[in-house]
């Protein structure tokens, strides 16, 4: 990067240390925190965007509606976060697969499982063998997204499912019978309610996906914990900079970083909980009425 | 008229873009000097330098994708990448599930590695990459085998005092024997393992696989082989 930096082997003490730090290599790894800022970013109203699905699935009155949005919340709650990412996303990358192939090749012959491998044809692949790097990885990490969401969706309906339904009866009986309709009282009374509820499950939620972004480097997305044990690894004479094992140090590192990205969202969790919980009828809401008295 | 010339100029064209074939190569990129990932975060090591040399030779157009090596197989067969080259040795087991390509390092020994020479490699506990024709060794061998997803760890676990001594290719322990101060020495005799290694193909992929036999004899014949191996494993390594 420097070229200072052109000759590593000769470099000693400080600059050493300089041109190591911002070798390419590291480079990767602080961009790498940047994609698990944006996943989490993406993820966190995605997933929320699901629970709200999944929530309202399960109060459904069509009963179909809400057998699906109860299965969705039983189903995917009970499975294993790392059965899911390695057994999840296979089959929804083949089944998108599988699917562009009835389209594209009509008139492929071969069959599509032989043994153990899955041949579509060329035409059919997401993305293209023939598309550079960087859609492979949008494609991955795309797919990181979904099945994120999807977990953590299911979570997040449960813990919105118990929100509505805790917002008191008689908040609603009143809406009723001031003439608003279902969807109204929805709209207007339920919803903006039921935060309060919803808060403290959903604070736990968004520290869990916090620290499940190592998950990543199951779908081939290079996060913040590979590089670590990348970078940390023992290096030997073929590499630029020989060390030897200094992967404490950089677990060492992501601790911190892990911490302070956990502690920064509690106090903005914090702030928001006081904002919601601002004259309702909780205790919390109650504590701060008296207080401000 | 006129739409002919424009049929056959999209025919030029498509035909211009099938003969430039992208192929994906699959590597571990922690297998020094195999395949790393260097400083800059490219794949280098000796199968860069060979497979970018072999697919110039053969006319296609590659593209480096890292994967875990436990998961290399599986990616494979589903068609994340096309081709394995990642250090992988040519055995009867691998055999069953993939198409090995011609061997483009010659069957080479694994050995021991322990703090002391008088590591006990018989009965005591021996590290080795899960996985891998070592960990299938050892296994068999009577020790009580200590398996790692990576190769850095096994070697990491005989340092920390984890495992008496670690079994993988000698050649990718020397650097590791010679850089570390007398810390870690060679324990018993080197023991001949597997075929060499190859490139590994889907079985359906026949085609591709015979284009890369052949750019492999050629290169066999001309020495290229040869004075990569030697240009990243030292001279004092089996060549063809």
């Amino acid at each position: 990067m420097f070229s200072f930096c052109a000759d590593p082997k000769s470099l000693e003490g400080f600059s050493w240390l300089f041109c190591y730090l911002t070798s390419g290599k590291h480079i990767d790894f602080y961009w790498s925190f940047l994609t698990v800022l944006i996943l989490l970013a993406v993820t966190a109203p995605s997933a929320l965007l699901f629970g709200f699905g999944g929530a309202m699935a399960a109060r459904s009155h069509v009963a179909p509606l809400r057998w699906f949005g109860k299965t969705y919340t039983a189903m995917v709650r009970g499975v294993p976060d790392i059965v899911f990412f390695m057994f999840f996303v296979i089959a929804l990358d083949q089944g998108i697969e599988w699917m562009k192939h009835q389209i594209v090749c009509p008139d492929w012959k071969e069959p599509i499982r032989q043994g153990l491998e899955f041949r579509v044809c060329p035409q059919a692949k997401v993305p293209l063998g023939t598309s550079s790097q960087i859609w492979h990885q949008l494609y991955g990490f795309a797919l990181a997204v979904f099945t994120f969401a999807l977990v953590f969706g299911a979570f997040a309906a449960n813990v919105l499912y118990g929100a509505m339904n805790a917002v008191p009866k008689a908040q609603l009986e009143t809406a009723e019978s001031y003439g608003m309709s279902h969807g109204q009282v929805f709209r207007r009374i339920l919803v903006p309610q039921m935060w309060t509820y919803a808060l403290p499950g959903l604070s736990n939620l968004w520290m869990i996906l916090i620290k499940a972004t190592p998950l990543l480097f199951l779908l081939g997305v290079k996060d913040i914990v590979y590089w670590a044990r990348e970078l940390g690894s023992a290096k030997t004479q073929a590499y630029a900079y020989p060390h030897p094992d200094w992967r404490l140090w950089y677990f060492l590192f992501l601790l911190v970083a892990y911490l302070c990205m956990t502690r920064l969202s509690e106090i903005v969790l914090n702030r928001l909980s006081a904002r919601l919980n601002h004259g309702q009828a909780t205790a919390a809401g109650e504590a701060m009425r008296r207080a401000a008295q | 008229m006129k739409k002919l010339l424009l049929a056959t100029a999209l025919l030029a064209l498509t035909g211009g873009a099938a003969a430039a074939q992208t192929v994906r190569l699959g590597t571990e990129g922690a297998y020094p000097p195999f395949n790393f990932i260097d400083d800059a975060g490219n794949v280098a090591g000796y199968e860069r330098e060979f497979g970018d040399e072999a697919c110039k030779r053969a006319g296609l157009t590659c593209e480096w994708v890292t994967n875990d090596w436990d998961s290399i197989i599986p990616n494979l067969q589903s068609g994340n990448y096309d081709v394995i080259i990642a250090g992988m040795s040519i055995t009867d087991e691998r055999e069953k599930v993939v198409d090995f390509s011609e061997n483009y390092f010659p069957p080479a020994d694994s050995a021991y590695v322990g703090l002391t020479a008088d590591a006990d490699i018989k009965t005591g506990v021996v590290s080795a990459q899960v996985g891998t024709i070592q960990a299938g060794y050892v296994a068999e061998s009577g020790a009580t085998l200590l398996e790692f997803p990576t190769p850095d760890e096994t070697v990491a676990a005989v340092r920390n005092g984890e495992a008496a001594a670690v079994f993988a290719d000698k050649d990718y322990l020397a650097p590791y024997v010679a850089e570390s101060n007398g810390e870690l020495v060679f324990v018993g005799d080197p023991v001949s393992l597997g075929g060499g290694v190859g490139l590994a193909f889907r079985e359906s992929d026949d085609e591709l696989r015979e284009k890369f036999n052949a750019v492999i004899k050629a290169m066999k014949e001309d020495g290229t082989i040869n004075a990569l191996i030697e240009k990243h494993f030292g001279p004092e390594t089996k060549k063809f």
